[in-house]
């Protein structure tokens, strides 16, 4: 255990990449300058929150992706830098017209780390493990699993709906074909999620991955998930030194794609925004994940390269329409008009941030260019607030003040600016600060205590309905009115439809009618969380779905 | 952070002393935190000692002598003239935002002095000078409102457990006990993690309760120490109703310590009020112009963009507490009998 | 003395019992937790119900304290709610943290605190005197983690003498064996790994002594000027014994017992402070823990072993206190 040392790592390091150079130079090299990048030595970046484990299923925030999206691969994946689709593990893809019979044409010759081969057995063998997981505990982990396929083979939840998973055939080695009940519109895009990663079937029998023990009130993991995660991916799993906060990744020298160019990758955890940054600029970290917008100025002027991410995310001001004086879209219209939406991106967006007119950045299909748009105007809130007799309005507005999203990094004076606004057009505002877990979310979307609320949301993968559907595709405690038909019946249609220009002239339909129409909620901006390196640090692509593989990561020094 | 009663000032016990005292008492060898109450035991009867009135008038002399209660005095005299007044000091509104601070306003850049603001914006385009001013008032009003909650807590349970005695006493101070035994901070902050929603009052509620024990202590102590004087067997031989004893007699005389302590306690309580900011659990309303919550929150997230957004409440709350600290000490050592001489 | 030991325990075991059945429940009555901490943005009806279920929070709450007691009385203290670690394991590993941190502001604030104290009481009055009185008064009027906050700008941003935050390099291949990383260096021969760590360890350290370091400068300052006027002193001096003779045998000696008293009590404030200067300095301990566990995510079952824990340690170092100072003053018997 003895001597190993940074330094003498670092040396090492310089010799392997050598010796790597040369097989490292007949790799197809997605951009020529990456090529000149030397490779081997340590990557270490600075993520801001603990993982939760290391099996994807069981996972569904960015800080456990982080390190997942490292060692495992997804049967499709995106283009770097976009929320595209291209091939994955899965060379290509295709479904039967209704959408319910998708084959898969699997890439050949890829191992899991553990040595076993790749294919469609081993697909099928992940597919029928998350539709048979079994236990509360377990179920109730598999968030993802649930949004796309809808229920368990034997479900432990009341009311969960039948599962659209019907069955996986593995045809031959390198064919899987995935039968459903019912076309979704989230396919293909759900295949790129990260939950549904593709495990080696063998070490998850082995370390017993379908075993998650409750104990009294928290979860025990199995060992797959916390010791040994076993995937494809251009890491394999070296080790997490919880008392250092430290997750160690090693570098799959028999990735299928473009091989790691760094021997090492370190995800080191520190949760402070601001001691990130220090440690960045002290040069013990090579990247960090989210630095604060106030500081990504500076960052840039000291030479560090700030990436902003393609805003794939929505922040919006919810309207409860539980409150009957709610009911009426003119003092909900009223309400839009009041907000200056474009003083608040200047005053406190992060860099790049963008006014919103929709509930999804407009890289998604179906985006409508021709929405209602609802300009800073005061003086027609106040008199739509007249019209509707609402003068003097009063309302409950529930922020969460002790939370940074990326949506969001700064909710207390998000809601402040807010506020003083809809105070200037004669609403009394109310505010009503809850902590995020300490029963914001409880209270607003569970209880609908509220009023009016912020909240938003990250895209998963690039459709509608992971947006708009999410938001306004059923009746919600959130948004108060369990009857608006109409909007559910035709985002439910819309999410329905198969074929591309169909669904997008539908999408864009409902996009209109929620501008004009519907306004439930309004949205308020698109937020580009960003990533910082240092000048050293080459082949970074940062993605829009906080989807970063680090194998094109080189650090000259 | 930090509790008064184990701060500096502290009289220490005096080793060598032939007078039995509480700190070096074999019975000491006691219960939790037993020097605390020593020392509160100690300050309790200091309070005491002679007759309430002219000891306070002899208190009063020595203080007027003693440059560091001046200090102190000046320092809380000042701050509590600027919170009272701040609406006619202050050049503009503590929470509206100005069309001229915004305009050059972005989430890296904040305006600095220009004619109408001297300090420049605020985060939000509100005037920092404003709030700064602004914020000694409602420092005040927290410092003031815990130490108040505290002490009427307190007195109520020091007071109880002194006046009856017996069980009672018991049970109120192994209940003081406990809480004594806990740090504090730590107390405040699994009290507003307690606490079902966050807000002002929480904090205040927070901080006032880790200073609960020792005005009870205190009290306790002092009523105790009275309830054998002579003033109060006359009362008693005279017929004064029990009740009457307390109120009138009993209770008036053990304030002089409980002001004395109170002054202290007011610096610890704006000290915890900006730590528990710091620590994202304060008052969450960002419009209230609070010394401790504008240091913990925007001094803390601007610190680079502006610095002067910590600096100046940090050196508002450091003044302010070493006023009061100034004051308090010197408060205490002028009713102690010690220098009595 | 035996007998006092096990009375002052069996107090402690009654009070824990009550303070976490307390805790246990109050916690679990608040609004949110960990279900909602878990789910984020993607809650909806069902998923809380069945997280709810998962959890055993659909249960009534004296089974649930039932059951924990239960697991409690056999060292199983629950999972954390985010890893699913043992809450003892992840405790254990941020104890030592927390105690090398705070060891550290002791040695500094005793180092410091009594020959500063001893001489400002010699010199009393002198400017000496003066400039101690007035820095202490200092250091318990400023907010600890602003000046955490100064000194790591100035030290680790502007002038980079310092690293600005953790306890080791990232990357350095160090052994655990305690989880005292500097110790850890010194038993595994790992050299480098000690002087790392206690290149990480300064600054924090400072930051946490300032408020002990007062009280410690003024409580031996007060108690050396009390020595210093007791007849037997005033003897010594008239008898002509040495200087160095009536420092050592006399002053020091006698002055040193309140001293000690303090230092007891200063855990209490030791712990509070560490809670804001690990949050300052990322440092992995019980503070940083316990800022995580409420804000992080409503982690009941660390926060509530934390809270018994915090309980715990501070009693437990009374008592040593009232011990050593039996040792310290023979006229104080423990019965």
């Amino acid at each position: 255990m003895q001597a190993r040392r940074l330094k003498t790592a670092v040396a090492i390091a310089a010799v392997a990449a050598l010796a790597v150079g040369a097989a490292g130079c007949a790799e197809s090299e997605r951009d020529g300058d990456s090529g000149e990048a030397k490779t081997g030595g340590t990557f270490i970046f600075a993520g801001a929150g603990d993982p939760k484990n290391f099996d994807p299923i069981f996972n569904d925030d960015g800080e456990s992706f982080r390190p997942v999206r490292q060692m495992f691969d997804t049967l499709v994946s995106h283009k770097p830098g976009t929320a595209e689709l291209q091939g994955g593990l899965a060379e290509s893809w295709e479904h039967d017209p209704d959408g319910k019979v998708w084959t898969f044409k699997l890439r050949q010759g890829v191992k899991f780390h553990d040595g076993t081969p790749f294919n469609a057995a081993a697909v099928c063998f992940n597919f029928d493990r998350w539709y048979n997981m079994k236990g509360a505990a377990a179920q109730s982990q598999m968030i993802y699993y649930m949004d796309t396929f809808g229920g368990f083979a034997k479900n432990e939840a009341e009311g969960a709906g039948e599962s659209i998973y019907n069955k996986c055939e593995a045809k031959d080695d390198g064919t899987a074909v995935l039968t459903l009940n019912k076309y979704k519109g989230a396919f293909p895009g759900a295949f790129a999620l990260t939950s549904l990663s593709i495990a080696s079937p063998e070490a998850l029998t082995k370390y017993d991955a379908n075993t998650v023990k409750q104990n009294g009130d928290s979860f025990e993991y199995s060992a797959f998930a916390t010791t040994n995660p076993v995937g494809t991916g251009p890491f394999t799993f070296g080790g997490w030194d919880k008392a250092k906060n430290e997750i160690t990744l090693n570098r799959n020298p028999d990735y299928f794609g473009e091989k790691a160019k760094v021997d090492k990758m370190i995800i080191k955890v520190i949760k402070d925004e601001s001691t990130r940054k220090q440690e960045l600029r002290a040069g013990t970290v090579q990247g960090i994940d989210f630095p604060a917008p106030a500081d990504r100025k500076a960052l840039e002027s000291e030479g560090f390269q700030v990436v902003n991410r393609p805003a794939f995310n929505i922040l919006y001001l919810g309207i409860n329409q539980k409150n009957p004086k709610l009911k009426d879209l003119r003092v909900r219209q009223a309400i839009a008009y009041a907000l200056n939406r474009q003083q608040l991106v200047q005053t406190k967006g992060p860099g790049g941030a963008k006014v919103a007119d929709e509930f999804m950045p407009d890289t998604v299909l179906g985006y409508a260019p021709d929405v209602q748009k609802y300009e800073y105007n005061p003086d027609k809130a106040k008199q739509l607030l007249k019209e509707a007799g609402a003068e003097g309005l009063t309302l409950n507005f529930y922020y969460p003040p002790d939370v940074s999203r990326p949506y969001m990094p700064n909710p207390q004076e998000i809601f402040t600016v807010l506020a003083n606004d809809l105070q200037a057009v004669g609403i009394k505002v109310n505010g009503v600060p809850r902590p995020w877990n300490g029963g914001f979310k409880d209270d607003v979307q569970q209880f609908g205590k509220h009023d009016l609320h912020i909240l938003g949301w990250t895209g998963d993968y690039n459709d509608p309905g992971n947006f708009v559907g999410t938001f306004f595709g059923r009746g919600k405690a959130e948004f108060g009115d369990q009857s608006m038909n109409e909007m559910f019946d035709a985002i439910t249609k819309a999410d329905a439809t198969v074929d591309d220009a169909g669904k997008k002239a539908a999408w864009e339909q409902v996009n209109r009618d929620i501008a004009a129409k519907w306004l439930p909620a309004v949205p308020v901006w698109h937020a580009p969380p960003a990533i910082v390196v240092t000048k050293d640090v080459k082949g970074l692509v940062a993605s829009p779905l906080t989807d970063e593989r680090f194998n094109t990561v080189s650090v000259s020094k | 952070m930090s509790d008064p009663i184990t701060q500096a000032g502290t009289p220490a016990p005096r080793p060598g002393d032939d007078k039995p005292r509480p700190g070096m008492s074999e019975r000491s060898i006691g219960l939790l935190g037993d020097r605390k109450k020593a020392r509160l035991d100690e300050l309790a009867r200091a309070g005491v000692d002679q007759g309430g009135v002219s000891l306070v008038r002899d208190a009063v002399r020595r203080l007027r002598r003693n440059p560091v209660a001046i200090v102190g005095a000046v320092i809380v005299g000042l701050f509590v003239l600027m919170a009272i007044f701040a609406p006619l000091i202050a050049p503009h509104d503590a929470v509206q935002r100005f069309d001229e601070l915004t305009k050059n306003l972005t989430v890296d850049t904040i305006p600095g002095a220009s004619g109408d603001f001297p300090l420049g914006s605020d985060p939000l385009g509100r005037d920092f000078l404003s709030r700064m001013i602004y914020g000694a008032r409602q420092t005040l009003f927290v410092g003031v409102l815990a130490t108040l909650i505290g002490l009427a807590l307190g007195v109520l349970i020091g007071a109880i457990a002194g006046a009856f005695g017996g069980w009672v006493d018991v049970v109120l101070m192994r209940l003081t006990d406990v809480m004594l035994a806990l740090p504090s901070l730590l107390l405040a902050i699994t009290l507003v993690a307690m606490a079902s929603r966050s807000s002002q009052w929480t904090v205040i509620f927070a901080v006032a309760i880790v200073s609960v024990p020792i005005f009870a202590r205190l009290l306790r102590g002092s009523m105790l120490a009275q309830r054998e004087s002579d003033h109060v067997l006359a009362a008693r031989a005279l017929g004064v109703k029990e009740r009457n004893i307390v109120l009138r007699h009993m209770l008036p005389n053990s304030l002089t310590a409980v002001i004395v302590q109170a002054t202290l306690t007011f610096a610890v309580a704006i000290l915890d009020a900006a730590a528990l900011s710091f620590l994202g659990l304060g008052d969450p309303d960002i419009n209230r112009a609070e010394w401790g919550l504008m240091l913990g929150v925007d001094g803390q997230r601007y610190f680079e963009v502006r610095p002067e957004l910590a600096y100046y409440p940090a050196l508002a709350i450091i003044v302010v507490a070493l006023g009061f600290t100034l004051l308090g000490e010197a408060m205490r050592e002028a009713i102690d009998p010690k220098n009595r001489r | 003395m035996l007998r006092v030991i096990v009375r002052r325990l069996l107090q402690l075991v009654v009070t824990l019992i009550a303070l976490s059945a307390l805790i246990f429940i109050w916690l679990r009555n608040l609004p949110g937790g960990p279900v909602e901490a878990l789910l984020g943005e993607r809650a909806t009806p069902e998923r809380r119900a069945l997280l709810t279920k998962a959890l055993g929070y659909d249960q009534p709450i004296l089974v649930q304290y039932g059951k924990f007691m239960q697991r409690v009385v056999t060292g199983d203290f629950g999972n954390s709610i985010r890893t699913g670690d043992p809450v003892t394991e992840v405790i254990s590993r941020a104890f030592p943290a927390t105690i090398e941190l705070a060891l550290a502001a002791m040695i500094i604030a005793v180092g410091l605190g009594v020959p500063l104290g001893y001489l400002a009481a010699r010199w009393r009055g002198r400017s000496l005197d003066n400039l101690t009185i007035a820095g202490t008064l200092l250091g318990i009027s400023i907010p600890i983690f602003f000046l955490g906050y100064l000194l790591k700008d100035v030290f680790t941003q502007n002038i980079h003498w310092f690293p600005p935050s953790g306890r080791l390099t990232t990357g350095l291949d160090n052994t655990n064996v305690t989880g005292f990383f500097v110790l850890d260096g010194l038993l595994t021969r790992e050299f480098d790994a000690s002087a790392d760590a206690l290149w990480h360890l300064i600054l924090p350290a400072i930051t946490l002594a300032t408020i002990p370091l007062a009280v410690i400068v003024r409580i031996t300052r007060a108690s050396v000027l009390d020595v210093l006027n007791e007849d037997y002193v005033r003897t010594a001096e008239a008898k002509g014994l040495r200087h160095r003779t009536i420092r050592g045998r006399h002053i020091l000696r006698n002055a040193l017992l309140p001293v000690v008293t303090t230092i007891g009590l200063q855990t209490g404030a030791l712990l509070s402070g560490a809670v804001l200067t690990e949050k300052v300095y990322n440092w992995g301990g019980i503070g940083t823990l316990i800022t995580d566990s409420i804000s992080g995510g409503r982690d009941y079952p660390v926060l509530q072993a934390i809270i018994l824990l915090a309980a715990l340690i501070f009693v437990v170092v009374n008592l040593l206190v009232d011990l050593s100072y039996a040792f310290i003053d023979p006229r104080v018997r423990v019965r």
